[in-house]
């Protein structure tokens, strides 16, 4: 087993409800969803965001888009216009939890390799390129 | 009957791209503009400016793109469905009257509007009532914080929307209608979908929610691949080709930006979103764990599957309340010891506030460009951090002493750490708190209260 980021195993979306912010975790390689579902669960979520969300944890599993969602309550300090948070509404805790690590087995974590990341030598004149 | 419905997503929110909904109009055919303006705290907003000018309160912007499209609308039928009208849909179709004139469409062009869901007059009678409108989050009932209050709006669903389709009009301008129900609306007046069809209306709710943000389903905000999204400049924006059967498709007009695949769709689809399970409408509740997702050639995802069930007794308010004052200013340290100076600014800083006896709810430091978005997960930052943007904000119930917070900051540029600037913007600005309150209201309170008018420009 090889740790590996769940940014070169997912991508992710967050928005916000009031305090709460949610994130959804999509894998890219739907093979790799139950990975996601059996490591990266309620526990180490909440062990993930210590300090950051202080609420509690809650997840869904949408198998069907091989995504998970979950909420995280507390987050925002105090949500909506009464934060003082640079990221009062959440919108990029999306990447916060893209950097948790899991245990994934060695051939996944070769396969993924790079996965998720601007490849070396792009440029932002090459914006819209492969 | 007819056998396909195409609704173009115009507008994400009160401030995004102007020129969209023109985009959408000239790029090909669609047969429905839907143009979503609203948010939890832009209610509020309209409220306080309708408390100053009594016209006011709807999304201007609307106003002059209308005068823009209205041509069209008039020429190919197109319908217009928006909640634009904010705390003031009269104002705003009224307004819209007069710039249809303008634009030479008078006689051609009918305005619907939707009015009745802005409880704020009735709070007293409402509580009165029985109707106790408890925080969903904290149980606590609405008495609390009623003297605070600034806005207070029910979440609608369809009805309204189709009852103005089946009256001629073209143009539709609601209050605080659900944005799904921008889409699904139509949806359920052009294929004769009936309030009991759950499965239908649950997929015309997730239609409508890849449409409420706009280019976020075509590449807007898209984390997954982002760098290969073509031409961003010219993002197309959505567009929800919907059949009677309650399957759609996903695409954008040929020749514009961005892209439509089942992970720029996935993205929005999770966003903002609660238990999957059970997405409540005002309408129906909506399973999207049934969701199913393939692939229709370039820049089309095909929707089936869409499971939905009874909609529930009770509709959402979004309520609005002045909660106290806030203010957040910065200052950028440059290298060496960026970071070391920015601390020792903000000890400096909270030690003067101290003397001066402020006293806040919150005092909050973070350092842009290190732990602004990821917190404690960021860790230490390294020694030789170039800059740093030392980003301090304060909020308490005293507005004088947040506004003395204000002006303790461009002293620390010559009494306080070296090395600093970026302080051209000039001193924080003093900013009312509108806090939310989300509670539930049953729906027989407001739904008799609705109302539709129809007009002619």
């Amino acid at each position: 087993m090889t740790r590996v980021p769940l940014v070169h195993l997912a991508h992710a979306r967050s928005g916000d409800k009031g305090d709460t912010a949610n994130v959804g975790l999509i894998a890219y390689d739907p093979a790799h969803y139950p990975l996601l579902v059996e490591a990266v669960t309620v526990e180490a979520v909440k062990a993930h965001f210590t300090g950051l969300v202080h609420g509690p944890v809650e997840r869904f599993e949408l198998p069907n888009l091989h995504a998970l969602n979950f909420l995280l309550h507390g987050a925002l300090g105090g949500g909506g216009t009464r934060s003082l948070m640079n990221d009062a509404q959440g919108k990029v805790f999306s990447t916060a939890l893209l950097r948790m690590e899991i245990d994934v087995p060695d051939e996944v974590a070769a396969a993924v390799r790079g996965r998720g990341r601007v490849p070396a030598g792009w440029t932002p004149d090459r914006y819209g390129s492969p | 009957m007819r056998d396909l419905l195409r609704i173009a997503s115009g507008q994400g929110f009160w401030g995004d791209d102007l020129d969209a909904p023109v985009r959408q109009v000239e790029g090909g055919p669609i047969d429905v503009l839907m143009l979503d303006y609203l948010a939890e705290v832009t209610m509020s907003i309209m409220q306080k400016q309708r408390a100053r000018d009594p016209g006011a309160g709807y999304a201007r912007d609307f106003v002059p793109l209308m005068s823009r499209i209205f041509p069209a609308v008039a020429e190919r039928g197109i319908r217009v469905v928006t909640n634009a009208g904010g705390v003031n849909p009269r104002g705003c179709a009224e307004a819209l009257v007069e710039a249809g004139r303008e634009a030479g469409v008078a006689g051609r062009v009918r305005i619907g509007r939707v009015e009745g869901d802005d409880i704020l007059e009735r709070l007293p009678e409402l509580i009165a009532a029985g109707h106790a409108l408890e925080n969903m989050e904290t149980g606590e009932p609405l008495t609390s914080i009623l003297d605070r209050v600034q806005s207070a709006n029910v979440y609608i669903g369809a009805a309204p929307i189709v009852e103005a389709l089946e009256r001629g009009a073209h143009v539709i301008v609601t209050g605080r209608s659900t944005d799904t129900a921008l889409t699904y609306g139509p949806m359920m007046h052009a294929f004769g979908w009936s309030p009991d069809d759950h499965d239908r209306l649950a997929a015309g709710v997730v239609a409508g929610h890849i449409n409420e943000c706009g280019a976020q389903s075509t590449g807007g905000n898209c984390l997954a691949d982002w760098w290969t999204l073509p031409d961003m400049a010219t993002v197309g924006f959505p567009i929800v080709e919907a059949r009677p059967d309650g399957s759609f498709v996903v695409t954008k007009h040929p020749g514009t930006g961005g892209r439509v695949t089942r992970r720029t769709v996935t993205e929005q689809i999770v966003y903002e979103m609660g238990d999957p399970s059970t997405y409540i409408t005002p309408d129906v509740v909506a399973d999207f764990t049934t969701i199913r997702l393939d692939d229709d050639g370039p820049d089309r995802v095909k929707v089936t599957g869409v499971k939905g069930g009874p909609r529930t007794p009770f509709l959402k308010a979004s309520i609005a309340y002045s909660d106290g004052w806030k203010a957040t200013g910065t200052l950028t340290y440059a290298w060496p010891d960026a970071v070391a100076k920015a601390r020792a600014a903000d000890r400096v800083l909270r030690e003067r506030m101290d003397r001066l006896g402020l006293v806040f709810d919150e005092v909050r430091t973070e350092l842009v460009g290190w732990d602004s978005t990821h917190g404690p997960l960021a860790g230490e930052p390294p020694a030789d951090l170039p800059e740093v943007q030392l980003r301090i904000g304060v909020r308490g119930p005293d507005r004088s002493a947040v506004e003395r917070f204000t002006r303790e900051l461009a002293p620390l540029i010559l009494t306080g750490p070296p090395s600093v600037t970026g302080f051209a913007g000039g001193r924080p600005r003093v900013q009312e708190i509108m806090a939310y309150w989300p509670a539930l209201i049953r729906r027989e309170a407001v739904e008799p209260g609705l109302a539709v008018d129809v007009v002619e420009v």
